[in-house]
């Protein structure tokens, strides 16, 4: 089997337009969590969300071209041009040919559907636009995507709720392991905000009124983000060759079914997908220096991933740094997975740890270090990323540094 | 027979949660009534459309037992109607 490399990093998110924005907010523990400007929301309880600021489409694309393209996809089409640029590969012929894409989304271009159905149900038009149904479907992100760079090789979507990109990223990663494919382009997009699925939300009663506090005894739940975020993966010995930046290495991955309940967590389920990830990757417990957790700051997510971490890592539970940058970059859904490994890597490759901020006061129940509030400079050779979904699937990433001369 | 209002909401619990009525009263936990807390949150939707009211997410918090739920309904129902009589 061969050893897997990133090579290419993009991300655009509530945190800047690239990954060098979205690096310096992390690094400098800034919050991307503002008062929603995308819908009308003095119709909603919660008033605040992560989004990606002033956000134009003209921006990245021609008129004609962004309006075919939702905005989630538009996302991941955006990300994806940056990391395929970022890792200098040269997608000649043959390489697109057997290039894969792998991406995640939870709810693909819902705002147009909820667009659609404005029209239909309550201006009380005959008909919606045609676009409709090419817009919203979840593949759009990876269809755009293909198109993009001519890529006619394996291309496919995942929709795992809030595990999506760290599912499709384990897929890619074992594509370009395993053989079946020589480079990979994968991760995720989400655009969560518009009205229908922010009232959905509301009604679930986990969105908090504030901010995201995850870990923090006062936390009073999610926060919505929206963003993509995208890695190009190559076998390592032909990144070298190449002299291709080799930003780490994807090592392990691991999944379960909580096989328990749609919307509670189960720490078992947990437990079981982060084992499972180190065991693909072949370390011990003990070799893992940082968790970036799922770390959603709803009252249950936060204590069953401690328990969770607790039964896997036992005493050395004591001396992991964990955090959870949605406290940052809010909850993205399909995209967390993808923004999350980006900044697990960026934490491996330049020796700063993200951290948790909202950070107030410490509950026993989640009695880790969450690096609370401000960014810590430390060398770790390995980190994993949580996903845990509702509905109870989980997925687990395993990443290890790779020093550069 | 329990007061009206109370009938409503044990009604709204029982039908959402697809059990006889006669299995909910004011004093049954919801443990016995297999209600965990997707089921509690679908039941304050469905008392929100019974009463055309909004619960408060912090309301909804203190809500541990099928009387808070009533007590905190009614409450909610009062001030509704006081508002509406523009008191």
């Amino acid at each position: 089997m061969r050893r897997v490399a990133v090579t290419g990093l993009g991300a655009i998110s509530a945190l800047g337009r690239n990954v060098a924005e979205f690096r310096g907010s992390l690094e400098q523990g800034c919050s991307g969590i503002r008062p929603l400007e995308t819908v009308d929301r003095t119709k909603l309880r919660f008033q605040n969300g992560a989004e990606v600021q002033r956000y134009k489409p003209a921006d990245y694309f021609e008129d004609k071209q962004a309006d075919y393209i939702d905005r989630f996809a538009q996302f991941a089409v955006i990300a994806a041009r940056e990391a395929v640029e970022d890792s200098g590969v040269e997608l000649d012929p043959e390489a697109r040919e057997s290039a894969a894409i792998v991406t995640g989304s939870c709810v693909g271009g819902q705002s147009s559907e909820d667009a659609g159905f404005v029209e239909l149900y309550q201006l009380g038009r005959p008909r919606v636009s045609p676009l409709t149904i090419a817009k919203t479907m979840a593949n759009a992100g990876a269809s755009h995507i293909s198109m993009e760079f001519g890529i006619t090789g394996p291309a496919y979507t995942i929709s795992t709720a809030c595990s999506s990109s760290n599912h499709a990223i384990g897929q890619a990663f074992w594509m370009v392991r395993g053989g079946g494919a020589d480079i990979a382009i994968t991760g995720g997009s989400e655009a969560t905000f518009s009205m229908g699925i922010l009232k959905a939300w509301e009604a679930m009663r986990v969105v908090s009124p504030d901010t995201c506090r995850p870990f923090s005894k006062d936390r009073s739940g999610m926060i919505l983000g929206e963003g993509g975020a995208m890695l190009v993966l190559e076998p390592l010995d032909g990144a070298l060759a190449r002299g291709a930046r080799i930003y780490a290495e994807i090592v392990g991955f691991g999944m379960s079914a909580d096989a328990a309940h749609i919307t509670q967590p189960s720490s078992a389920g947990a437990a079981r997908a982060m084992r499972s990830a180190l065991r693909d990757a072949h370390i011990a417990p003990e070799q893992v220096g940082y968790i970036n957790a799922h770390g959603t700051a709803t009252q249950s997510n936060d204590v069953t991933e401690t328990a969770a971490i607790r039964a896997v890592f036992g005493e050395h539970a004591d001396r992991l740094a964990v955090s959870s940058t949605k406290s940052m970059h809010g909850h993205a859904l399909g995209a967390a997975g993808a923004l999350e490994a980006v900044a697990t890597i960026l934490a491996l490759r330049n020796g700063v740890l993200p951290p948790t901020i909202g950070y107030r006061q410490a509950d026993p129940e989640c009695d880790l270090d969450v690096i609370p509030n401000h960014a810590r400079q430390a060398e770790v050779e390995f980190a994993i990323s949580n996903s845990f979904a509702f509905g109870g699937l989980n997925a687990v990433l395993a990443f290890r540094k790779v020093r550069q001369g | 027979m329990p007061e009206q209002l109370t009938q409503r909401v044990l009604s709204v619990i029982a039908a959402t949660q697809r059990i006889s009525p006669e299995r909910v009263t004011i004093d049954s936990s919801f443990q016995e009534l297999g209600i965990d807390s997707m089921d509690g949150i679908n039941i304050l939707f469905a008392l929100e459309n019974e009463f055309d009211i909004t619960i408060p997410d912090e309301q909804a918090k203190q809500i541990h037992s099928i009387r808070e739920m009533v007590e905190g309904i009614r409450k909610l129902v009062s001030e509704s109607a006081a508002k509406a009589q523009g008191r």
